[in-house]
């Protein structure tokens, strides 16, 4: 069966669970290279969409990303706010009016996620951000779909190869946020970004392990 | 983590309720969105100077906000800058009818935040110019970061700008004092000790008690070079040689100087700083015509210094005299 409305929210409340637990992680990450505020900055920002929850519990998928977009760049602040809320003001465009979600659905809506928040940072491939993580994710997925693999599988690769493409952030040096101030001194570190990107990935593939 | 809050959640909250009872005659606090404007604003026919950035810089930005300097300041949570509603509510709050300047400290967030709210705004009808202050001299201006930082050449531009837009000067040419400011100021800092930002509970890095950072900037963030502790005087000279350098300024210019305290030195020890930096500009033959001195664009308890020279001119000098009446900053009224 496809990601329903209803699995759609559960991965938004798991994130909001997820960004709770890590929050201390995330920014101790971001205390090696960064300002020490991303933990805390994205804990805030989806304790904030779960109070939005009940508001958008029976919409559909689209009106849920545009809610969780617009909330988390008024909440959120710093790169982050922006970032993630363009993440999923882009998702909802491209799930406008959807109930439930095929994996082709899922590939448009997140490759249009990481056009978007290319574009608003201006980050390229190696710059030590969450494009690093988000951009192999994104090919994973339409390398699965063209496969003809189902959802559940397809997430987990997809996850994983977030995860590579977040452990990939640890030697380079960073050339985009204020991780860049630091020159050769953010080699060694691996990147907060990519890591609450890669951790809201693998939320998405364990909340959605029974689809197909 | 010692310090004087009651909950890291509550602190900026908390914060603005402190300001709002302490200034009313200066300035009004908005909630939700969070912005501090001049008490008698808004003004009408006047060009609106807007700030914002993370909280724990204090006085600058909320602290500026007043008669002949800022008509509003958005506060982010600690270290983190505002997010895009808030600007937007400020721009409209204080608009007067002759358009806002945004004056932004060139960080990757408030950047981005400050673009989205400029575009609101305009999509709403308002006039609104940026400019991004960009003085630290430690950090290399290169394709491959993201840029140099904003620090004590922001104060300055807001205190110039503030006074341009009292004397009905026109957006365009308020805009053009600010990247004056930004185009002939220059800024280095070094620190001490780290700071603790409050959710975190721990301070950012550690700096054992016989080094120091050199480059450090606002927000706790390490900087380029670690280094036994030295003298005041020589790291006077290790702060003032690269800004002297960077412009060049040349022998006979007039300069303002700002020795800035990061939140925990005490005045006693930026009297030492500027007496030498004084005396390097000298050497170097330039005039100080000006100076500021004290804790205005801090880095919450973080103990170190940093300093900020000016070129000035005419125009610009006039500007910095002008009557000014905020928490932060007042004279001439």
């Amino acid at each position: 069966m496809p990601v329903h409305r209803d699995d759609v929210l559960a991965w938004i409340k798991a994130i909001a669970g997820m960004l709770s637990e890590n929050s201390a992680y995330l920014t101790d990450l971001d205390s090696a290279i960064g300002d020490a505020d991303h933990g805390a900055n994205m804990d805030r920002g989806f304790k904030a969409v779960l109070n939005k929850m009940p508001e958008i519990s029976d919409k559909d998928i689209g009106t849920i990303f545009k809610t969780v977009g617009m909330t988390l760049l008024s909440t959120v602040g710093g790169a982050g706010g922006p970032l993630y809320g363009t993440w999923f003001l882009q998702a909802g465009m491209k799930t406008a009016g959807k109930m439930e979600l095929s994996l082709a659905d899922w590939a448009e809506a997140l490759e249009a996620a990481l056009s978007g928040i290319v574009m608003r940072g201006k980050a390229e491939l190696q710059d030590k951000t969450m494009v690093d993580a988000l951009t192999p994710a994104v090919n994973e997925l339409k390398q699965a779909l063209q496969e003809g693999q189902p959802i559940n599988a397809a997430l987990e690769r997809s996850a994983g190869a977030a995860q590579k493409g977040m452990e990939s952030t640890i030697p380079l040096v960073a050339r985009k946020g204020r991780a860049s101030y630091l020159g050769e001194r953010s080699a060694g570190h691996q990147d907060p970004g990519a890591t609450s990107s890669y951790l809201i990935l693998k939320v998405a593939a364990e909340t959605w392990k029974n689809c197909t | 983590m010692k310090k004087l809050i009651n909950k890291p959640e509550n602190v900026v909250r908390e914060e603005l309720e402190g300001i709002a009872l302490a200034h009313p005659d200066l300035v009004k606090v908005h909630y939700g969105p969070d912005f501090i404007m001049r008490a008698d604003g808004p003004i009408n026919g006047k060009v609106g100077v807007i700030s914002g950035g993370g909280s724990g810089h204090e006085p600058m930005h909320g602290g500026f906000v007043g008669m002949g300097m800022l008509d509003a300041a958005c506060p982010g949570a600690v270290f983190t800058s505002p997010t895009p509603d808030q600007m937007l509510e400020a721009t409209k709050a204080v608009n007067g009818g002759k358009g806002v300047l945004h004056i932004v400290k060139n960080y990757t967030g408030d950047i981005m935040n400050f673009d989205m709210a400029a575009d609101l705004a305009r999509a709403e009808g308002i006039e609104v110019e940026s400019v991004v202050t960009d003085d630290d001299v430690a950090v290399k201006d290169s394709l491959y970061t993201a840029g140099r930082r904003g620090v004590g050449v922001t104060v300055l531009a807001e205190k110039l700008c503030g006074a341009a837009a009292e004397q009905g000067r026109s957006l365009k040419e308020v805009a053009e004092i600010c990247r004056k400011a930004k185009n002939l100021g220059r800024s280095m800092g070094m620190a001490l000790t780290s700071c603790t930002v409050p959710h975190a509970g721990k301070p950012t890095f550690d700096l054992p008690e016989d080094q120091m950072e050199i480059g450090i900037g606002i927000h706790g963030e390490p900087g380029r070079t670690r280094m036994p502790l030295k003298s005041a005087d020589e790291i006077t000279e290790m702060l003032m040689e690269p800004i002297i350098s960077d412009i060049p300024y040349k022998a006979g210019d007039e300069v303002l100087l700002f020795v800035n305290g990061l939140g925990g030195t005490p005045l006693i020890e930026l009297y030492i700083i500027y007496r030498k930096a004084y005396e390097i500009a000298n050497k170097h033959g330039l005039k100080v015509v000006r100076n500021l001195i004290g804790p205005y664009i801090t880095s919450l308890e973080m103990a170190g210094t940093s300093i900020t020279m000016l070129k000035m001119d005419d125009d610009m000098l006039k500007l910095w005299d002008a009557p000014v009446k905020t928490p932060g900053l007042r004279w001439g009224v």
